[in-house]
């Protein structure tokens, strides 16, 4: 894994309209399964508190950003990497939390400072899977 | 007054002017349990806090009622009035500030803690005279500069989801966060009965899982910061009507 600092400083040197990030942040690809599995979990990966998406088995899916239906047929895995990592990066008032950012943030919960939502495998797996979403919801 | 009303209403973003209570998209059921008061789990304690009213406690053996008689005559239109000044402390004050603060200093009985069930009593029997009153916090600039560390605090972002309270109570109110829907964040039903807590809870109990919702170190019970986020959510909510005690699911 390489040091979280290293990649901020990556972010922060983009041109600011840059759309993706190339660079996969672990040597291991990502796994899909695992990724689904990360959505999926309201404690770890939060996403379905927001999105909703093809997941017919999960009751309760949020409605305050789109569908995660068709997310690998508008983006590619540079892109899904840059929106998950650091979404404000590309919308500075969005609501969807930097999953791959520590700095800027207020008042952090004690256990929680210094600490990533998610690690920089998990970020992989999730891209593996959104890039599998090709079709758009019905 | 009316003026300043209008004022106030004037300032509001668009989407608070159709103010609603979250009483609203409860499901039938739980709002029947808040509506009558025989089925309404918080009416448990609303007899609690009835005996504490008229019991005496204390060295002094002062009840309430010793000073403030009857409390359907002397309490209506109380809460909808809190946070209030408090001159001794030169500082906002909270209702259940102030009954922890009489209890302790004129009853002069051993003090009663935030969340306990005898503040948490008292302060839903107290809150019961002013259910169906609306809203009216006081015209004291004294407390102006809370009310706006409390916007401020509003409008703040925070916690490792780095989310604001505007951004969900103003931005998305009755969209759907997973199974909830996002209510506009009106204090109008405190201290409330929440299916979620089996139980009664305050104001700042509320705050505080919104704030670890969002993985954010909470205020402590009874800071300056929740009295301020108080006052400034009573305002916003000036002349709506108290349901105090509510239920919430
Ligand atoms: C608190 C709300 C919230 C959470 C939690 C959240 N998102 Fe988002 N997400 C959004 C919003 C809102 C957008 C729309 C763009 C924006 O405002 O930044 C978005 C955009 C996206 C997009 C681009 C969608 C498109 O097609 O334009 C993807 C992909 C995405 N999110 C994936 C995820 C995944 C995967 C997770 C969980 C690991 C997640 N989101 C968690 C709110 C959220
Ligand atoms: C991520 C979204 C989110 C954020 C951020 C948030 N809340 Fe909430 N809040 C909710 C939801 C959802 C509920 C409904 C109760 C539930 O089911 O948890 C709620 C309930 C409330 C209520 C109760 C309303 C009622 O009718 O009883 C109040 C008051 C409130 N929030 C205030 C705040 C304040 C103040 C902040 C910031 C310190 C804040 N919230 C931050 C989502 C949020």
């Amino acid at each position: 894994m390489r040091s979280a600092s290293l990649l901020v400083a990556l972010l922060l040197a983009l041109p600011a309209m840059a759309q993706g990030l190339p660079e996969p942040l672990t040597d291991m690809p990502g796994d899909a399964a695992r990724g689904r599995a990360i959505i999926t979990d309201r404690m770890r990966g939060l996403c379905l508190l927001c999105h909703a998406g093809p997941f017919p088995e999960e009751r309760f899916q949020g409605n305050l950003a789109p569908s995660l239906a068709g997310a690998g047929a508008r983006w590619d895995a540079a892109e899904l990497r840059l929106r998950l990592m650091d979404s404000r990066r590309l919308n500075p008032a969005s609501i969807m939390p930097s999953y791959y950012r520590t700095e800027g943030l207020n008042r952090v919960a004690p256990a929680l400072q210094g600490r990533t939502i998610l690690a920089a495998q998990d970020i992989e797996d999730v891209v593996a899977f959104l890039v599998t979403l090709r079709e758009e919801s019905p | 007054m009316k003026r300043c009303l209008l004022m106030l209403l004037c300032c509001l973003p668009a989407a608070a002017q159709q103010r609603r209570s979250s009483f609203e998209d409860m499901a039938r059921e739980t709002q029947a349990l808040q509506r009558d008061d025989a089925t309404n789990p918080a009416m448990l304690w609303v007899q609690e806090g009835e005996a504490l009213w008229s019991g005496a406690a204390g060295a002094a053996g002062f009840s309430c009622a010793s000073c403030h008689s009857a409390a359907e005559t002397s309490m209506p239109g109380v809460a909808a009035r809190y946070p209030a000044w408090d001159d001794a402390r030169g500082a906002p004050i909270d209702l259940a500030g102030r009954i922890a603060q009489c209890r302790a200093e004129r009853q002069g009985a051993p003090p009663l803690d935030r969340e306990s069930p005898g503040l948490l009593a008292l302060s839903a029997y107290v809150g019961l005279q002013s259910r169906g009153l609306p809203i009216a916090p006081p015209d004291d600039p004294r407390l102006a500069p809370a009310v706006a560390e409390g916007a401020a605090l509003y409008a703040e972002r925070r916690g490792q989801l780095d989310l604001s309270c505007a951004q969900c109570h103003d931005d998305n109110a009755g969209r759907r966060l997973g199974s909830s829907t996002i209510p506009q964040a009106h204090p109008t039903g405190y201290p409330l009965y929440r299916l979620e807590w089996q139980g009664l809870g305050s104001l700042q109990r509320r705050l505080r899982g919104c704030m670890t919702g969002v993985r954010a170190e909470p205020f402590r019970y009874g800071a300056p910061e929740y009295i301020a986020i108080e006052a400034f959510l009573m305002r916003r909510a000036a002349g709506m009507a108290m349901e105090t005690p509510a239920v919430r699911p």
